[in-house]
């Protein structure tokens, strides 16, 4: 149950948001990925509403799926197509989304290598060069993460999302999985990250939110609210975490 | 001894067009059943009410009901109720009542066994598709199939091994499958009469044919073990 919940971001920026499970920082995630449907509101990106509460226009099947691409979810539990190779899993949605070009249709071949050459860089990016033919279940936690952040960059999306990326793994896998987390920080990437690592939300973030209970508790510059909070609330949460090294 | 070796030959050529007809019902009973099969699993998860209840009262008399006596309904309701009887004579009309029959138990008992496979797939598989803009047909199709058939391919063998023995049940309306064939020389059949070996002799027929169902299947499973789910 979220009330309340408003904020604005700039693109380039990245946004951590923190809180005790419950607190509503997951919803908040799949509202913006069109995975619940919060009863009212609006998400605006670039100027464009991609969703009004008010408004059913924005709310048919086929907008949505066109307007979630706006935004990329890594998901705690990986979620990768076990059946596919880390490959497979970067190419599979963006080839599928390719059958609808008109280019697809022309030269198939083409689009189908520069996918691939795409996907492959994708991998190369995130460290995972010599484990592309490999299946998930042969990856490691932090690797198949990995492979999953690659997966979601390949569709480029305005804004990137986690959430609670490292919470399914040990503290020695975590620290990769943040390092490349960090490595994506660049100036016109936009990312939303829902996370229990304090020191790496104070270190990545242009700004932080952090929430109770389904509000927005307190938000601003990530060095006030992780080192100096001011409300109470805050304070308790922080006293409870300590730092990963990553 | 030299009297079994007389019989030998003829009970084998008999046996043959048996399982023959066996083997007809069997294959007839997959290739309808495997496809009605996934209709009434995707008619039980309809949120539509009247569908899903419909299918999943099927479902509950089909599976809660013997097969004989839907067999003894499907063949003899039409003629003896409604006097309209829709199967037509001879065999060719009992095979057709046996397969509609087969085609229905054996899609609903399928239909729980696609269900189960479909609703073990996490959510999370059909949640990563649609956050990368995959139409639902997409992430059922390049996504979850492929895990449904790994996880339902062990009871399906359960279930096809099973068929292969049950239309041995077909007897009950005098379809002249291998049993009928077998039994038919306990009373007189080509000149040979009161023997029950051939009878028992069927046996060896359902057990190759399950020998090499359980090799397929064991095949298909190796097939499918290059990732786990």
């Amino acid at each position: 149950m979220l009330r309340d919940i408003s904020f604005t971001m700039e693109k380039g920026e990245v946004l951590s948001i923190i809180g005790s499970s419950g607190s509503g920082k997951t919803t908040l995630l799949r509202c913006l990925n069109f995975l619940e449907r919060p009863d009212g509101g609006a998400i605006r990106v670039g100027g464009e509403t991609l969703f009004d509460a008010a408004d059913p226009a924005t709310q048919r099947e086929r907008e949505v799926r066109r307007k979630r691409l706006r935004f990329g979810l890594v998901f705690q539990s990986f979620n990768l197509f076990p059946q596919y190779t880390a490959l497979k899993n970067v190419m599979l949605a963006v080839e599928l989304l390719a059958k609808d070009q008109p280019e697809y249709r022309a030269d198939r071949r083409a689009v189908h290598e520069r996918i691939e050459s795409e996907a492959k860089a994708l991998l190369d990016m995130v460290g995972l060069s010599n484990r592309m033919d490999n299946y998930p279940w042969q990856l490691s936690g932090g690797q198949q993460q990995r492979v999953a952040i690659a997966r979601a960059l390949a569709l480029k999306p305005d804004i990137l999302c986690f959430d609670e990326p490292t919470s399914a793994l040990d503290p020695e896998l975590t620290g990769e999985v943040l390092r490349v987390i960090r490595s994506l920080k660049t100036d016109d990437r936009t990312m939303i990250i829902v996370t229990h690592e304090m020191g790496f939300a104070r270190d990545v973030s242009d700004q932080v939110i952090f929430m109770d209970g389904g509000v927005i508790v307190e938000q601003g510059d990530p060095n006030e609210i992780i080192n100096n909070p001011r409300e109470e609330r805050t304070k308790q949460f922080l006293a409870r975490y300590q730092e990963t090294e990553y | 001894m030299q009297l079994f070796l007389q019989q030998f030959p003829i009970v084998i050529r008999s046996l043959n067009v048996g399982f023959l007809q066996t083997l007809k019902l069997f294959f007839v009973t997959l290739i309808g059943a495997i496809p009605l099969g996934l209709v009434i699993a995707f008619g039980s998860m309809s949120r539509f009410k009247p569908v899903s209840v419909f299918s999943r009262v099927l479902v509950w008399i089909v599976r809660g009901s013997p097969l004989m006596i839907q067999l003894l309904i499907i063949f003899y309701f039409p003629g003896i109720v409604l006097h309209k009887p829709i199967w037509g004579g001879g065999e060719a009309g009992r095979f057709a009542a046996a397969s509609a029959a087969f085609i229905l138990n054996y899609a609903c008992y399928f239909s729980e066994i696609y269900r189960g496979g479909i609703q073990s797939v996490p959510i999370g598989q059909e949640e990563a598709g649609l956050v990368l803009g995959m139409t639902r047909a997409q992430i059922f199709f390049h996504v979850k199939l492929s895990q449904v058939i790994k996880r339902i391919v062990p009871p399906m063998s359960n279930e096809i091994i099973t068929l292969v023995k049950d239309t041995s049940l077909a007897r009950i309306i005098a379809l002249q499958e291998i049993i009928w064939a077998g039994q038919a020389f306990m009373k007189s059949s080509m000149g040979i009469s009161g023997a029950i070996w051939p009878l028992f002799f069927t046996g060896v027929y359902y057990l190759a044919c399950n020998g090499i169902l359980t090799l397929l299947f064991g095949w298909v499973e190796r097939k499918l073990g290059y990732y786990k789910v």
